[in-house]
């Protein structure tokens, strides 16, 4: 099993009661068809889904009560976005993954083992958020030291930008590989067919994972309104790209398919397109009033079934697990909504790195040129 | 003496073995061509990339955002509109980041008229540039300055865009680069690629030239005088020093500035000059709605305006959407070396 990111390990799971060995034996695994998952790596996965969930809520409640202006995310998304995260191998530098984000990727930095509290200090735009010093959108991740590139709002340049990070990997050896990540909507974007174009060039192809979450609309426009209704993965057929569909709302079998399109990337140093069909439970973002659609399916409830249904833990184990998630993002408000905003002073900061050839900014930017 | 094309392609050599540059890529950068118009022949990293500008600089990203230091290059301003959003987006990383990821990247690429390249090579980009904030901006004149100028711009930790005046890129300079060959063919046979020939076993050899920077951020008074002050940059700077130059003889002498950088601009230099003259010309070929010009003036304006004895003025492009073939329409397009003398002599004769 591949070493698992989390913030604290050994983690509890959630504290609450488990029913250990009483249906499920050890060793016995949950499966969908011929896949399968451990019962300790299938609880890991649900806790981190469920802390998900609750940070979600939690954040939209915020942009509704006017502590934050604004709220994007991936509720929906939990299980491909925790199963990636879990998987990533994470560190500074071409040997660690690079991660090229978009803005519905909670579940893969808290799989990662990032905080409720740095996320909601992003969310309140605190100067202690630590991704942008509260300048950015909600779930606009920077973490320079576990190779996260700061994520934007302009759909799909990250797809431009990742052979440039996968090819210094490739140079330097090694196992790390770039993962990028967007929606379907985006792929109408040159840049995603950039990336596939520059990630396989002869005798340069690129460690590239590119991962896209399709769940069938931007914003408000139907898919299959504009574009071709075949699979996204079956853009990868001209490139000579390895490429998969997989249902990215059960987590067996997204736990798999990133594995498979990982350990594909990383031994074959080439690219893999791995697309993933997940849910988008409360619209895009909190401009549409982030309501729940009750016609979308829900990744954590059918997970949570499964796992009771087989034993892996029981009700009360599930309530104890979301009540201590649900407190875990209520702390992390309480504590961000505390720190300091921003001050005027800020606004200019971090404009330029210090430069020994500027002879009007040799450190950071000060107002026009020659304005004192 | 070396052409501008070739102190720039030196400072790159200099750049890949002294600076830490590991790529030098664009369309057709790399062998056997080495761009199109030879700014990256022989130089050890230099590699052909797709056709594609948004892959060109989202790649340089990536590669800085991995520790490389990344030189790349859009193969005419013209083609830089479809990556004015990327553009951006480098511009802003380190501040978005509040300090997380700088972006030490490079991007170079000509501009300007003046070589007949019509309505798709003869773009200015240098105003569209100077709104792009989180970048530095520089555009040489003459290869002396285009050599200390790419040398700063790859030691520069932020985006700096190197705007190369097509015009200009085979000429030759007045003032030779430190350690060049004293003979401008033993230089050739040195550097250039042979014309027409295989290249496939051909190399370079190297003069060994030292590090020679000029600053970004300051300007050049390239001529002295009373009547005015004369700021241009790129292709119009050679045609203002020379119209300097002639109207000297009837009696006007000119501050001319070569700006070298448009962002950041050296205002001291050109504020220390209207205080002087009283008299303010901005010279450049740029269509002339929202020009960088007209910033500068507004500077003026709002800082000089009991100093100014006359109205401040620029001279630019026509606004039209393009510069035709036929050589009519680029002459009456941009300014030439009449209509710069004149807009001198004008505002030099005009009554305080």
């Amino acid at each position: 099993m591949p070493e698992l990111n989390s913030e604290d390990e050994p983690e509890p799971i959630g504290g609450g009661p488990r029913r250990r060995g009483r249906t499920i034996p050890p060793g016995v695994a949950v499966r969908t068809g011929r896949e399968t998952l451990s019962v300790e790596l299938a609880l890991t996965i649900f806790r981190q889904m469920v802390r998900t969930r609750a940070l979600e809520d939690r954040s939209i409640k915020m942009s509704k009560s006017g502590e934050a202006y604004f709220w994007i995310g991936g509720p929906g998304e939990e299980a491909t976005n925790v199963c990636l995260g879990l998987q990533v191998h994470k560190g500074h530098g071409p040997a660690y993954d690079y991660l090229h984000l978009h803005y519905r990727n909670a579940g893969v930095m808290l799989g990662m083992g990032m905080s409720m509290l740095d996320h909601v200090r992003q969310l309140g735009m605190r100067r202690t958020d630590p991704h942008s010093m509260g300048r950015n959108f909600v779930g606009h991740y920077c973490i320079p030291k576990w190779n996260v590139v700061p994520v934007t709002s302009v759909i799909e340049v990250q797809f431009a930008m990742a052979p440039g990070t996968a090819l210094v990997q490739k140079r330097f050896g090694g196992e790390g590989i770039t993962v990028v990540v967007g929606g379907e909507a985006g792929t109408a974007e040159g840049d995603f067919d950039s990336c596939l174009n520059w990630s396989t060039r002869p005798g340069n192809e690129l460690p590239v994972l590119m991962l896209v979450t399709n769940n069938r609309f931007g914003i408000s426009t139907d898919l299959h309104t504009v574009h071709v209704n075949r699979p996204v993965a079956d853009r990868g057929i001209p490139y000579g790209i390895r490429a998969e569909t997989v249902d990215g709302n059960d987590p067996i079998a997204v736990w798999h398919g990133i594995a498979r399109a990982m350990r594909y990337c990383r031994d074959e140093r080439r690219p893999f397109l791995l697309e993933t069909m997940v849910s988008r439970l409360n619209g895009h973002s909190s401009s549409s009033g982030a309501m729940r659609d009750p016609a979308e399916a829900d990744p954590l409830a059918a997970f949570e079934r499964r796992l009771v249904d087989e034993g892996a833990i029981d009700e009360a184990g599930v309530q104890a697990m979301k009540d201590d998630a649900k407190a875990e993002a209520d702390a992390a408000v309480v504590e961000a909504m505390a720190e300091p905003q921003p001050t005027p002073a800020d606004v200019r900061r971090f404009t330029y790195a210090d430069s020994e050839v500027d002879a009007v900014y040799p450190g950071d930017y000060t107002g026009l040129p020659g304005r004192r | 003496m070396a052409t501008l094309v070739q102190a720039v392609r030196l400072a790159l050599h200099y750049g890949e073995e002294y600076l830490g540059v590991t790529d030098v890529f664009g369309e057709d950068v790399g062998p056997p061509l080495g761009g199109v118009f030879t700014a990256t022949q022989g130089l050890r990293t230099a590699w052909n990339s797709p056709l594609d500008e948004r892959g060109i600089l989202g790649t340089a990203m990536g590669i800085a955002y991995a520790g490389g230091r990344p030189v790349c290059e859009i193969q005419f301003a013209d083609y830089a509109f479809n990556v004015i959003d990327v553009m951006k987006v480098a511009g802003n990383q380190r501040w978005a980041s509040a300090g997380g990821y700088p972006m030490p990247i490079v991007v170079m690429t000509p501009t300007g008229a003046g070589i007949r390249g019509s309505l798709y090579h003869s773009h200015s980009f240098e105003s569209w540039a100077s709104r792009l904030p989180g970048w530095k901006v520089v555009l040489p004149s003459n290869p002396l300055d285009a050599y200390g100028l790419t040398i700063a711009a790859i030691k520069d930790p932020n985006p700096v865009m190197l705007l190369l005046p097509k015009a200009l890129m085979r000429v030759k300079g007045d003032r030779p680069l430190p350690g060049e060959p004293a003979d401008p063919d033993e230089l050739s046979k040195m550097i250039d690629a042979p014309v027409g020939a295989d290249r496939a076993g051909w190399k370079p050899r190297w003069p060994d030239l030292p590090e020679y920077v000029v600053p970004i951020g300051s300007a050049n008074r390239v001529r002295e005088g009373e009547a005015a002050t004369v700021v241009s940059y790129g292709r119009t700077l050679p045609l203002c020093a020379a119209a300097a130059d002639e109207l000297s003889k009837q009696g006007h002498t000119f501050d001319v500035i070569d700006l070298r950088s448009i962002f950041p601009y050296d205002w001291d230099l050109i504020s220390q000059s209207i205080a002087k003259t009283g008299r303010l010309l901005v010279v450049n070929e740029d269509t002339e709605v929202t020009n960088f010009a007209e910033h500068l003036i507004r500077r003026a304006v709002d800082e000089h305006f009991y100093d100014l004895l006359v109205r401040p003025r620029a001279l630019m492009g026509d606004h039209i959407p393009g510069i035709g073939m036929n050589q009519v329409y680029e002459t009456n397009s941009v300014p030439q070396s009449y209509h710069i003398r004149d807009a001198m002599r004008d505002i030099a004769a005009e009554a305080a």
